[in-house]
């Protein structure tokens, strides 16, 4: 390139955004994509080590409680809360916006609830972290995400207190544009690591690598 | 992308929120390299120490089994980890990024803070193994199970679960850091710093950033797992087995798993400390030689090969654990594929030096260091890159010398050659040159004094991990003695570096002042319009980039470097103005 252009003027100040370490600035959305690869990476590693450890003759499927599948609607239903709050505060429906924020947060808690149930459930049937490597890797993957939904909390209550104190409008929109799409996230990776869990037999993880 | 121009000025701070709770990428990044400078020199003595035992077999009592294997093991991972990742990504990483794109600060000062506080509540848990009973894990730096954690093994209980939770806190550390650096490349550069413009200091830290946010991951999840298999009796890792003549309660678990999820950290690891080198020696070639470099846009690629193919070898880490000879033979192709984007930048690093006007400072010397260093520690990564030949040499010396030659002492060279590079921008002082040349002579034939022989040790089938090499007939009376004499000059090269030490404090407080850019250098960094840069780096405005950051002896120009902010001059915006690589592009 041999160009003799010159810069361009700042188009930060033109969009009226604050460009510094704010939670809603532009960085903060690429900053969410980047922990998003770093974090789907750990989880597909988890995975990973979910298919070679099957291969041990120790091996037992577990099956899974039914309480599972009432967390992923729940999931299902916090995300898509998210969506529409992310929607309505683009269109300036606050009211609307605030609400649907407060579900998708209160969908999110309820999973966690119902995936602590979950774990009662299996714990009250003799399945502990050390009864087999399936239950093993069950609370192991149940927790991390657990983990991560709980962070998700954390940025969501920033969100909903900056709401509540009648924070930027612009800045507010990108808060919950950003827990939406965090939500989103969460909901893939759950869906993922439940059709690990559920789907995956050492039987079909034989047939994929030709070994059957 | 964002430009970061913001002219708000940073409001007065107190001595704790300027100091110690810092959110300036300039404070954090030297508070990330005296802490691991400090845990360094924990590493080298642990390495002396090592080296008494090896040169001078039962002279030392207090050296016993079990602490020799704590020694290496705790060198091993102080070394790799807490010293040269947290150096160049904490440390470099921190300084030069935001100056050199161009930018006020990181994009999240506030987690950029926590990142350091974290890497030190790292270290502190690592180091206060060597206080538990039992002492720090002695199951080698590769931690690898069953062995780990079993009665036998040095450090089998509190040294190994806080070696797993201090590299699980370092992870988080460097996620948040890494967050940090690949945001603020990709948002924060200033107007006119297109990525083909950056220096390549910054594009070998931005990919090493990218491949600790992958590779540490893998680490994540095997030290997670392994802490589980130690404190809660799971067996992900851990087969049926007896301990002690004891059953164990483990079953089915496989040890070769944690190998993989080990080494897909681990190889990436080397070029997490690696690239970063390779961006500042291209830096310092170009400003000490007076030229652009040479193919700025190749090495920009061969950084990017790298880091992608990086991620495609770590099974040749493990050809002596046994695998299918396809993938065996799929990881050595792949492991020599690296060799050739590599090769490309030596050469161009040569090409650089070509006719340039080489100006042998410190860091120019330091730099030369590197690439003869690396190549030679390259070459041998040819032969253990070959599965026939990687599996007799694996268990010997010869694989020390590799791995310590290519991933220790290159890249040591450039921390080195960086911190003479830059100290004046940091303190605005010079480091004192006596002392940095007799510094670098003793380092560098010293290294050279203490690896060079190991080849021919490796060779001999000298082994690696022994405790001692009494009473094996296979190793000759001549091997002993060159053994003391690598000890000896390990020991000699290890108290140079105190020299070092007195010379980073001496010249901070009482060296000689230096100009605001007296290398006259082209990159960003050195247009600062103080010296050292205040907090938020830029005064009133944000720089503008005109062109590269390697225009050096650009014909009819006036300075023998043209600023990367200095506007054009009307000469250069003719459409027939000369083509200097580096100016305008």
């Amino acid at each position: 390139m041999n160009s003799t252009t010159l810069p361009r003027p700042s188009a930060i100040q033109a969009r009226g955004l604050d460009p510094h370490l704010d939670i809603a600035s532009p960085a903060a959305g690429i900053g969410l994509w980047v922990f998003m690869g770093t974090a789907g990476t750990l989880f597909l590693l988890f995975i990973a080590a979910y298919l070679m450890r099957m291969e041990g003759d120790d091996w037992s499927s577990l099956a899974m409680p039914w309480q599972l599948w009432l967390s992923t609607a729940l999931l299902a239903a916090g995300s898509a809360a998210m969506q529409w709050s992310s929607g309505s505060a683009r269109r300036g429906r606050w009211r609307e916006a605030r609400g649907q924020l407060w579900a998708g947060g209160a969908c999110a808690w309820a999973f966690l609830g119902v995936q602590l149930w979950t774990w009662q459930v299996l714990s009250a049937g003799h399945v502990v972290l050390s009864s087999n490597p399936a239950a093993s890797f069950f609370y192991l993957l149940t927790a991390l995400h657990g983990l991560h939904v709980a962070g998700g909390l954390i940025a969501w209550s920033v969100t909903a207190t900056g709401l509540r104190r009648q924070a930027a409008p612009v800045r507010a929109q990108q808060r919950i544009r950003l827990c939406a799409r965090y939500w989103h996230f969460l909901l893939l990776l759950w869906m993922a690591l439940f059709a690990t869990l559920t789907g995956l037999t050492p039987q079909v993880v034989r047939f994929i690598c030709g070994t059957a | 992308m964002a430009y970061a121009d913001d002219t708000r000025h940073h409001p007065q701070q107190s001595f704790w929120s300027r100091y110690v709770w810092s959110q300036d990428h300039k404070v954090i990044a030297i508070q990330y390299a005296m802490t691991a400078i400090a845990v360094g020199l924990v590493g080298l003595v642990l390495s002396n120490l090592m080296r008494l035992q090896l040169g001078f077999p039962g002279r030392f009592e207090f050296i016993s089994v079990d602490r020799y294997y704590q020694f290496v093991t705790m060198h091993g991972m102080i070394m790799v980890i807490y010293l040269l990742t947290a150096l160049f990504l904490g440390g470099f990483g921190n300084y030069l990024i935001p100056l050199m794109v161009g930018a006020r600060d990181m994009v999240f000062p506030f987690l950029n803070m926590l990142s350091y506080w974290v890497y030190l509540l790292a270290v502190v848990v690592l180091l206060s193994s060597f206080f538990v009973t039992g002492g720090p894990t002695g199951a080698g730096w590769t931690l690898y199970p069953p062995q780990a954690i079993l009665p036998g093994t040095p450090g089998h209980d509190g040294g190994i679960i806080l070696m797993l939770v201090s590299l699980l806190i370092f992870i988080v550390a460097a996620t948040m850091g890494g967050l940090n650096y690949v945001t603020t490349v990709l948002q924060a550069r200033c107007e006119g710093m297109t990525l083909m413009r950056m220096p390549l200091t910054v594009w070998g830290i931005f990919v090493a950033s990218i491949l600790a946010l992958v590779g540490f991951p893998a680490l994540f999840v095997s030290g997670v797992m392994m802490l589980l298999d130690k404190t809660l009796g799971t067996s992900f890792f851990m087969p049926a087995l007896l301990s002690m003549g004891q059953a164990t309660t483990y079953k089915g678990g496989s040890p070769l798993l944690f190998q993989h999820l080990f080494w897909f950290f681990g190889h990436p690891e080397v070029y997490i400390v690696a690239l970063p080198a390779f961006g500042i020696v291209s830096d310092l070639i170009s400003v000490h030689a007076r030229k652009s470099i040479f193919g700025y846009r190749t090495m920009v690629w061969a950084i990017l090969a790298i880091g992608v193919l990086s991620v495609l070898v770590w099974a040749h880490h493990m050809f002596i654990s046994g695998m299918n000879p396809y993938f065996g033979f799929f990881f050595a192709t792949t492991t020599l594929i690296i060799a050739v984007p590599t090769a490309l930048k030596v050469y161009n690093w040569l090409l650089t030096l070509w006719r340039g006007d080489i100006h042998l400072s410190v860091p120019m010397l330091f730099a030369l260091a590197f690439i003869s260093t690396f190549v030679i520690g390259g070459l041998t990564g040819l032969f253990l890159g070959n599965v026939s030949v990687n599996i007799p040499l694996s268990g010997t010396y010869f694989v020390v010398a590799h791995f310590h030659m290519v991933m220790g002492v290159a890249p040591l060279l450039v921390v080195f050659g960086g911190i003479y590079h830059w100290f004046p921008k940091i303190t605005g002082r010079m480091l004192d040159d006596r002392l940095g040349r007799v510094h670098f002579w003793i380092t560098f034939l010293g290294t050279y004094a203490i690896y060079f022989p190991m080849h021919y040790l490796g060779v001999l089938g000298m082994p690696r991990r022994y405790y001692n090499y009494d009473n094996y007939q296979f190793i000759p009376a001549s091997a002993h003695t060159l053994n003391a004499f690598i000890t000896v000059a390990a020991i000699i090269v290890g108290i140079t570096q105190l020299l070092f030490i007195f010379n980073l404090a001496w010249s901070a407080w009482r060296g000689r002042r230096a100009d605001a850019n007296p290398w006259r250098a082209a990159s960003l960094e050195w247009q600062t319009p103080e010296t050292p840069p205040g907090h938020g780096n830029w005064g009133e405005h944000v720089p503008v980039a005109y062109r590269g950051a390697y225009a050096y002896s650009v014909p009819g120009a006036a300075q023998d470097f043209i600023a990367q902010n200095a506007p054009p001059t009307a000469e250069e915006l003719k459409p027939e103005a000369p083509t200097a690589k580096g100016v305008l592009t």
